[in-house]
C-alpha cells in the first residue's frame, strides 16, 4: 500500500520536476518583458534532439550536452534579436503570437534538420532501479531532482547576490525606473531568453532518457510547463518549480488512485480551481493598477 | 434555307463534339495517371507518412520506369497533413475538385482517414486508407478500402498467442489516441469469446512521458498473467522502460503499432522479450523461402534500405500494398474510370503484397484476417519469428 504511494510520488514528483525547469524558462522570460514564450517548448525539444545528434557525430555525453545546451542558447538569443527586439514596441499579446510561430518555426527546421523519429538517450548512470520501500527508483529521477536543486540555488544566488541577477529584478520590478537608473532593460531581455533556452535544453536532455526525444516532444511539455508557471504565479520562479511538482504529483496520484482516464483532466480542475482562487497564481505578485 | 442552316450547324456541332472527344483520348493516352494522397510527412505521425511518402515516391518512380500503367505514366500528387484531421479534409477537398485525381491512396492516421471518409463517398473518389483502425472499413463503406491489417486482428493474433503459453489473465494499458482507444475496444470485446480475461484496463493520455502510475496499478492488481500495451509512437518505448524499471516480469505484449525498429532502440534494451504481431515484411530474411511473402518482402526491403539508408518500417509496406491494389485495379479496369477501378478493386483476389494476401470483397474491403500476421519477439535487438 505505502509501497504504490511511494511509486505514484516518484513518478509524480520527477515528471514535475520537468514541467517546473520548463515553466522556471517561462516566468523568467515574462519578468523581464510580460511575453509568454510559447517557444519554451521547443528549447526542451533542441536540447534533446541536438544532444542525440552531437552523440550520433562521436561527440562523448558532457560534450555533447553542453554543446545542445550551447546550441539552444543560441537560437534563444536569435530569436529574442531577430524576432522580439525588432518588434518591441508592439502590443504583448503581438510577441506572444509571434513566440508561437517562433515555435511552428522550430518544430519545422527540426524535421528537417534532424528527423521525424523518437530517439532515447543513455540514462547518465545506468537504468538498474533502486528499491526503495518496494518503490522502484530509477537513477535519472535522482539525476533530474538533484539538477533542480542545484538550479534553484543557482538562481536565487544569481538574483539575490549579482548585479545582474539584481538588476533582472529590478527590470521585472518596474522598468522605467530601471531604465533611469542606468540598467540596460534591452539586454535584460536578451539575457532572459538566454537562461530560459538554456534552461530549456538542459530539461530536455535531462527527461530524453525517461520520455524520449523527437520533434513534437516540446508541445506538450511547454503546455505542462506552462500550466506550472501559472499555477505557481507567473513571473515568481519559485512558483514555478512548486506549480510543477503540484501538477506531477496531482497527475500521478489521479492516474493511481483514481482513473488514469481522468489524469489531464485533474491536472487542469487544479489549474482552474487555483486561478478561480487566487488569480496571481500561489506566489505571484499581486498587481496594483493605479487608476 | 432555314434548313440548310439548320443542316450546316448540325455539323458543326457535330464536328466541334467529335473533334472535342478525340482531343480528350488524345490527352488521355498522354496525360498521366494522377494518384493523389495525403499523408502525415511532419508532425506527431511522422514516422508513419515519412517511410510512406518514401515508399510510394520509389514504387511510382520505378513502376514509370517499366512503362507506368496502361502505357501511361504515373503522377504522385502529395499533400502534407502534419497529422492535423482538419487540414486531411482541405486537402482531400483540393485533390478531388483541383488536382482531379484518379485515385486517392493515403492518410496516415486513424484519424485522418476518418475526417475524409465521407468527403470521398460524395465524391464516389475510390480511396485505399493506409490507417489501422478497423472502423474505417467496418461496417463497410462503398469507397473505401485499406491495407494495414486492423487492430482486430492484431489482438485476435496475441490473444491466440497468450492462450497458447497457458495467459489469460491480462493487464492491459492504451494509449488515447484513435489506434489506443479503437485496439482497447476490440480487446474487450473479442476477450470474452478468446477465453482471455481482462483484470486491468489502464489509460494514458496524449504525449505522456511517464506511466509508472498506470502499471504500477497494473502490477499490483492480483493474478495479472501477462501484460498488454496497445499503443504507438514514443509511448512504446516509454512503456517498455516503465515495465522494466517496474519490474513487472510477465510476459510483455505489444501491438504491430509498436513494429518498427524504433520502438527496439528507443527502449534502450527495454523492449528484450516483448512479442507483438507484425508483418511478415519485419521479418523478411527469416521467412522460410516457401513462404509466399518471401520473394516480395525481402525486394521491397533491400529496394527501400539501399535507396534511403534506413531501415524498414512496416508503415512503408503499408503504401507499397495500397499501390499495389490501385494500379493492378486500373490494369483489371483497362482505364481509370473511377467505378470501374472501385469495382476492380473490391474483386482483388489473392494478391501477394507486402502485408500479407488480399482477397477482398463486397464486406470485406480490407481482405487480410489474423493469419497475415507473424508473431515476432524482440531478441538481441532484433526482431526473431516465433514459429
Amino acid at each position: 500500500m505505502f509501497a504504490e504511494f511511494l511509486q505514484y510520488l516518484i513518478s509524480g514528483v520527477t515528471v514535475g520536476a520537468i514541467y517546473g525547469l520548463v515553466g522556471l524558462g517561462f516566468s523568467i522570460i515574462y519578468n523581464s518583458s510580460q511575453v509568454i514564450n510559447f517557444a519554451q517548448g521547443e528549447f526542451v525539444m533542441i536540447g534533446g534532439m541536438a544532444t542525440v545528434s552531437l552523440l550520433a557525430a562521436g561527440i562523448p555525453m558532457p560534450l555533447a550536452m553542453l554543446g545542445a545546451v550551447a546550441i539552444a542558447t543560441i537560437i534563444g538569443m536569435a530569436i529574442e534579436k531577430l524576432c522580439i527586439e525588432p518588434s518591441r514596441n508592439a502590443p504583448v499579446v503581438t510577441l506572444i503570437i509571434i513566440t508561437i510561430g517562433a515555435s511552428i518555426f522550430l518544430r519545422g527546421m527540426a524535421e528537417v534538420i534532424w528527423d521525424r523519429n523518437f530517439h532515447s538517450l543513455t540514462p547518465i548512470s545506468g537504468d538498474t532501479p533502486i528499491n526503495i520501500g518496494g518503490a522502484m527508483l530509477l537513477p535519472q529521477s535522482i539525476w533530474i531532482v538533484g539538477s533542480l536543486v542545484v538550479v534553484v540555488i543557482a538562481l536565487w544566488y544569481f538574483f539575490n547576490r549579482t548585479l545582474m541577477g539584481k538588476a533582472m529584478l529590478a527590470t521585472s520590478y518596474n522598468r522605467l525606473a530601471a531604465q533611469l537608473v542606468g540598467i540596460r532593460v534591452r539586454n535584460i531581455l536578451l539575457l532572459s531568453f538566454v537562461l530560459s533556452s538554456a534552461l530549456g535544453a538542459f530539461a530536455g536532455i535531462l527527461i530524453a532518457p525517461i520520455a524520449m526525444t523527437y520533434s513534437t516532444v516540446g508541445v506538450m511539455l511547454g503546455l505542462k510547463g506552462f500550466s506550472a508557471a501559472i499555477v505557481g504565479g507567473l513571473g515568481n520562479p519559485m512558483g514555478a518549480i512548486v506549480g510543477g511538482l503540484i501538477v506531477g504529483i496531482a497527475e500521478a496520484m489521479t492516474a493511481g488512485y483514481i482513473s488514469s482516464a481522468y489524469k489531464d483532466a485533474v491536472a487542469f480542475i487544479i489549474i482552474l480551481g487555483v486561478l478561480f482562487f487566487m488569480p496571481n497564481g500561489l506566489f505571484g505578485r499581486k498587481v496594483v493598477e493605479k487608476v | 434555307m432555314l434548313k440548310k442552316i439548320i443542316k450546316t450547324a448540325a455539323i458543326i456541332i457535330v464536328a466541334t463534339l467529335g473533334c472535342a472527344g478525340l482531343a480528350t483520348t488524345v490527352a488521355n493516352a498522354d496525360e498521366p495517371i494522377k494518384i493523389g494522397t495525403f499523408l502525415s510527412v511532419t508532425g506527431g505521425a511522422s514516422f508513419l507518412g515519412d517511410p510512406e511518402l518514401k515508399t510510394m515516391q520509389m514504387f511510382i518512380e520505378d513502376l514509370n520506369a517499366r512503362g507506368g500503367v496502361l502505357n501511361r505514366q504515373i503522377e504522385l500528387i502529395h499533400y502534407d497533413t502534419k497529422g492535423k484531421a482538419e487540414e486531411a479534409g482541405t486537402f482531400v477537398k483540393r485533390l478531388i475538385s483541383q488536382d482531379k485525381v484518379d485515385i486517392i491512396v493515403g492518410g496516415s492516421t486513424s484519424g485522418n482517414t476518418m475526417s475524409v471518409i465521407k468527403l470521398i463517398q460524395k465524391a464516389e473518389m475510390p480511396f485505399i486508407s493506409l490507417a489501422g483502425a478497423g472502423v474505417i472499413i467496418n461496417p463497410v463503406k462503398k469507397w473505401v478500402f485499406k491495407t494495414p491489417h486492423t487492430d482486430r486482428g492484431a489482438v485476435e493474433k496475441i490473444f491466440v498467442d497468450m492462450k497458447s503459453r497457458g495467459l489469460t489473465k491480462v493487464g492491459m494499458l492504451s494509449g488515447s489516441g484513435g489506434f489506443g482507444k479503437s485496439c482497447q475496444k476490440n480487446a474487450n470485446a473479442l476477450a470474452g469469446g478468446a477465453g482471455i480475461e481482462i483484470l486491468a484496463d489502464e489509460k494514458h493520455g496524449k504525449g505522456d512521458t511517464d506511466m509508472t502510475p498506470q502499471i504500477t496499478k497494473i502490477k499490483n492488481t492480483a493474478g495479472v498473467q501477462t501484460f498488454l500495451y496497445c499503443g504507438f509512437g514514443a509511448t512504446t518505448s516509454i512503456v517498455a522502460k516503465n515495465v522494466k524499471q517496474l519490474g513487472l516480469n510477465v510476459p510483455h505484449y505489444q501491438t504491430h503499432g509498436s513494429a518498427s525498429m524504433k520502438f527496439v532502440k528507443g527502449a534502450d534494451g527495454a523492449a528484450e522479450g516483448v512479442r507483438l504481431p507484425a508483418a511478415a515484411l519485419l521479418v523478411a530474411d527469416q521467412l522460410a523461402d516457401s513462404h509466399p511473402q518471401k520473394a516480395i518482402t525481402t525486394a521491397y526491403k533491400a529496394a527501400y534500405e539501399s535507396r534511403y539508408n534506413d531501415s524498414i518500417s512496416t508503415f512503408g509496406g503499408h503504401a507499397y500494398d495500397g499501390l499495389l491494389i490501385a494500379t493492378q485495379a486500373m490494369e483489371r479496369a483497362g482505364s481509370t474510370d473511377k467505378a470501374a477501378v472501385r469495382d476492380e478493386i473490391e474483386k482483388t483476389n489473392n494478391l501477394i503484397g507486402v502485408d500479407g494476401i488480399f482477397s477482398m470483397s463486397a464486406d470485406d474491403h480490407l481482405g487480410l484476417d489474423k493469419n497475415s500476421f507473424v508473431m515476432v519477439e524482440v531478441k538481441n535487438g532484433g526482431w526473431k519469428l516465433i514459429h
